[in-house]
């Protein structure tokens, strides 16, 4: 059968900390799910340097700003006559006001309720008549618009995206069902999940004192209390010219793009009072080891997941981000992994061990770790044999054939993404709303190829300490109460 | 290859998008040295290449007894072969950033490959392999066949699996469209390594093989890639007929007790086949009821209006042998009766009226200028030429569609609505929906 577009989609889907605002495909099935992983390559770049990328350089990609302080990226790609434009925020769930919770992410939700001069469902009408895709994303650090329209309608959107920058107009009329439309969103994507629920339960433990620690998605007490109020607040507050990166990645050349934006978003004025460094509440360095229990009527299959608290590309020292990126890769992604061949090949006591690492956070980010065991293995078991790795990880390093086939593999997708200007857009616009630059991205293998085997032990060292994290189990809950809930 | 590559048939250039773009993607038929037919793209803008390709002969081969064994066949394929065990394979795809996916479906085993363009014979050697030589070694069988179960007793108690499930096997009893493609907690434990091997031995030939090759290669060099991967399969498969069937249990409502704060429902009726002559008529109306745009009647009124659910919508779904309507949401257990119920009025609303001709013209608007977005990456480009050749659509199909679109008529669409939808759904509902029971006391 014919299947929808979702590849801009699907990746982010692995990642819990995205919430989207409309993803059809999930009340299909969850089983893309299946495995919680976040999105193991965060940046990619669009001059990959080895022998044949050599030979096959990239787009020329353009980066300027307009004098009301917007930035943008420009990501040329002719191949069809189509482009992605992006709109990122610099602000997310983390910089909510405490006790208001799935805020930023309501506003995105509320951001397709019409202006003064586009009444409500007219963006989404135009977009759908040419023929155009469009969506809306929120993460802690960001949230972010996007279309993909034939390339002659780049101005259209453009348009639009510059009119409800600052022109957003919301009555309880439209508010307080979409406020119903997150609650539902809230219990697809957590509360039929039991192991969405035991994640959030690790983020909280993991983060004492950052905002990192609430869901995106927001706590349901917070959220059944949020109002036009809060959210026009926070509108006022953050979206503006000077606090927002444009990325628009497709058949447009970038002296075209810059004379639309002028036209466009060039009219909409700066807003003194914010796009100012982005300062939230930070952690202190950790000191014990948490692990905690969540019992579920509904689990079938009893998993274990871990979170450290590690550096991120933007809090890390040169080469700390690249050198978990590698590490993350050998410990847990794929089936050559040390935790896979370790726990589900030679001792068989595992179905699903992996590892994984988000480099995209302003502030300091998660290394992850998550398995389930065989039948016959408990959780403390596995938890013991997922230790021992790491441990060995630590004692011993890693090999130079390792290292080189995660290399290889790392800078690869990098050349694989340039096939996707979906995929380039996104990449640039979460890098430049979580303290990156475009020439962070641009030389992101080289920084990768220049990892080395003492970097990856040392970083697994120093950052993998048990007092750093945060351990769930989750099992089945079997007592007679979990039956009556209702 | 001693043999040069056969000529190009034919080559077709289809211009995506709006006339007067530059942009154009030209699709070749090329036939190899050994006669297995292609579809190339050739694209140089980035140095990499994708293959797409499908087997006929998916869970449908899978016996009664043992649904499962082709998901699981799938997921073995590159877990040794050849003089290579697991471990090796894995090396070999790694070392060079090779990407290699099998998925099943009911009809068909789908494939695809992705390699830098310098180490695409290797690529393409290890294809082979894993096709014409997979080892299905024990300790990679029960390793695989635990994680496979693993996953189905999880799904036991996941709502969303346990409506679909119970769709399926209401809507076909007794047929293999009933059965799931990932089998059971039952069916999985008996299949055995001689199960794999037979279904590999009576899927993998050349004779019902659609295979699709975007990248920077030209037509000889894609001729003889094709054949490294596929020429020594055997010339023709030996598959099970598959009987044609309609859906049944139409007007039927089933809940599952599930304890879950949500409910989650399916819907689906009687579908249209790809070649019926108003498939695009269909299509069209099935986009304005519950296609995938903030605009479709099913979105609008029950997530926009009332905040019943965070997302609805229903698509056409096609097989060689039946046709359904399907569609889902979820939605919290004291309003599911509720969202139910707008859900069955659209329904009939536009069985009964059909849409109007605004809505009409915005999804012809909509259909014919979303179909470049679906083409604009080497991989969706592979993965559209492989469906447009499995439904035997033409190479010029990319270049007719709009005209196709244009030409249903309001008439056409209000007759096709009422064909579509007029017969009744059959519904689940897995969760604790609030007054809210199955339509029959079996249950």
């Amino acid at each position: 059968m014919l299947t929808v577009d979702l590849a801009l989609l699907r990746g982010w889907r692995r990642n819990p900390n995205l919430v989207l605002r409309h993803d059809r495909n999930i009340s299909r099935s969850n089983t893309v799910l299946a495995k919680i992983n976040v999105m193991i390559i965060a940046l990619a770049s669009a001059l990959a340097s080895s022998s044949l990328a050599a030979e096959q350089a990239g787009p020329e990609i353009a980066d300027f700003t307009l004098a009301n302080g917007l930035e943008m990226v420009v990501i040329p790609d002719h191949r069809a006559p189509v482009v992605t434009h992006m709109i990122w925020y610099k602000v997310g769930a983390a910089d909510e006001t405490p006790g208001k919770s799935g805020l930023a992410h309501f506003l995105e939700h509320l951001m397709f309720k019409g202006t003064a001069k586009n009444p409500a469902g007219k963006f989404s009408q135009v977009v759908a008549h040419i023929g155009g895709q469009e969506n809306a994303f929120t993460s802690q650090d960001y949230t972010g618009y996007y279309q993909r329209v034939p390339s002659e309608q780049l101005k259209t959107v453009m348009e639009f995206e510059a009119d409800r920058m600052t022109g957003l107009q919301l009555t309880d009329d439209v508010v307080l069902p979409e406020r119903n439309v997150i609650l539902e969103e809230q219990n697809q994507r957590v509360g039929n999940n039991p192991r969405a629920r035991l994640a959030e339960q690790i983020d909280a433990a993991l983060y004492l004192n950052h905002p990192y620690g609430k869901p995106v998605i927001g706590w349901r007490h917070e959220m059944e209390e949020l109002s036009r109020n809060d959210a026009i607040g926070f509108y006022r507050r953050f979206y503006a010219p000077n606090n927002a990166v444009v990325v628009i990645a497709g058949d447009v050349d970038p002296a075209q793009a810059r004379a639309l934006a002028e036209e466009t978003y060039g009219k909409v004025p700066r807003h003194g009072a914010t796009g100012g460094p982005r300062v939230r509440a930070q952690e202190p360095p950790p000191v014990a080891v948490r692990s905690l229990t969540l019992a579920d009527a509904r689990v079938e299959m009893p998993t274990l997941q871990r979170e450290y608290l590690v550096p991120s590309f933007a809090t890390g020292k040169r080469g700390e981000s690249e050198a978990l990126e590698v590490l993350a890769h050998i410990l847990g992604n794929g089936s050559n992994s040390r935790l896979y061949r370790a726990l589900a090949v030679e001792k068989q006591v595992a179905v699903v061990a992996e590892a994984w690492y988000d480099s995209n956070a302003l502030d300091m980010s998660k290394f992850g770790i998550y398995g389930s065991p065989r039948p016959g293995t408990t959780l403390p078991q596995l938890e013991a044999e997922i230790d021992a790795v790491v441990a060995q990880l630590i004692d011993k390093g890693v090999t130079e054939e390792e290292l080189e086939r995660t290399k290889t593999r790392l800078i690869a997708d990098a050349v694989y993404a340039q096939d996707n200007q979906a995929s380039m857009a996104r990449w640039y616009g979460a890098a430049l709303t979580t303290g990156g630059s475009v020439n962070d991205v641009r030389h992101w293998p080289d920084r990768i190829r220049a990892v080395t085997a003492d970097q990856v032990r040392d970083a697994a060292r120093q950052w993998l300490d048990k007092r750093r994290s945060a351990t769930g189990y989750l099992i089945k809950d079997v007592s007679p109460q979990a039956e009556k809930r209702s | 290859m001693t043999r040069l590559v056969a000529s190009i048939l034919c080559g077709v250039v289809a211009l995506i998008g709006c006339a007067g773009t530059a942009s154009a993607m030209t699709i070749e038929k090329i036939v190899s040295p050994s006669g297995i037919e292609a579809w190339l793209v050739r694209e140089k803008a980035v140095p990499l290449v994708t293959l797409n390709y499908a087997f006929h002969g998916g869970a449908t081969q899978d016996g009664a007894d043992k649904a499962g064994t082709a998901n699981l066949a799938a997921d073995l394929l590159d877990e040794g072969a050849g003089n290579l065990d697991s471990k090796a394979y894995h090396e070999r795809l790694e070392n060079h950033a090779i990407e290699l996916g099998f998925q099943v479906g009911r009809d068909y085993i789908h494939g695809s490959l992705r390699t830098l363009n310098e180490h695409r014979d290797e690529a393409f050697d290890l294809l082979r392999l894993a096709l014409s030589s997979p080892r299905f070694d024990a300790d990679a069988v029960e390793r695989v066949r635990g994680q496979q179960l693993a996953a189905l007793q999880r799904d036991t108690t996941n709502p969303n699996d346990l409506a679909s499930r119970r769709w399926w096997q209401t809507a076909f009893p007794g047929h293999p469209y009933g059965r799931e493609t990932k089998g059971t907690l039952e069916t999985v434990p008996r299949i055995t390594a001689a199960d794999l091997r037979d279904y590999v031995r009576r899927v993998f030939a050349r004779n019902e093989l659609k295979v699709s090759i975007v990248g920077d290669v030209d037509a000889k060099t894609a001729g003889a890639l094709i054949d490294r991967a596929f020429g020594g399969l055997p010339a023709k498969n030996d598959l099970k007929a598959v009987a044609n069937a309609t859906p049944s249990g139409l007007g039927r409502r089933i809940v599952i007790n599930v304890d879950v704060p949500q409910a989650v429902v399916t819907f689906g009726g009687l579908g249209i086949a790809r070649h019926d002559p108003d498939f695009m008529a269909a299509y069209i109306v099935n986009h304005i009821l519950g296609g995938g745009s903030f605009s479709s009647r099913l979105y609008r009124e029950v997530r926009e209006k009332r905040g019943l659910a965070y997302g609805v919508s229903d698509s056409l779904v096609w097989f060689r042998s039946a046709a359904v309507v399907l569609g889902g949401t979820a939605t919290r257990a004291d309003r599911t009766a509720d969202a139910l119920a707008v859900i069955e009025h659209e329904i009939k609303r536009m069985a009964d009226e059909g849409p109007t001709p605004e809505e009409l013209a915005a999804a012809k608007s909509f259909l014919k200028g979303s179909y470049a977005l679906t083409l604009d990456t080497s991989g969706k480009i592979a993965v559209q030429l492989t469906q447009i050749q499995i439904d035997n659509l033409g190479i010029d199909y990319i270049q007719r569609r709009g005209a196709m679109i244009d030409a249903v008529t309001i008439e056409d669409a209000k007759r096709v609505a009422r064909r579509l939808y007029g017969g009744g759904m059959l519904v689940t509902v897995a969760g604790r929906p609030k007054g809210l029971t199955s339509s029959e006391t079996t249950e």
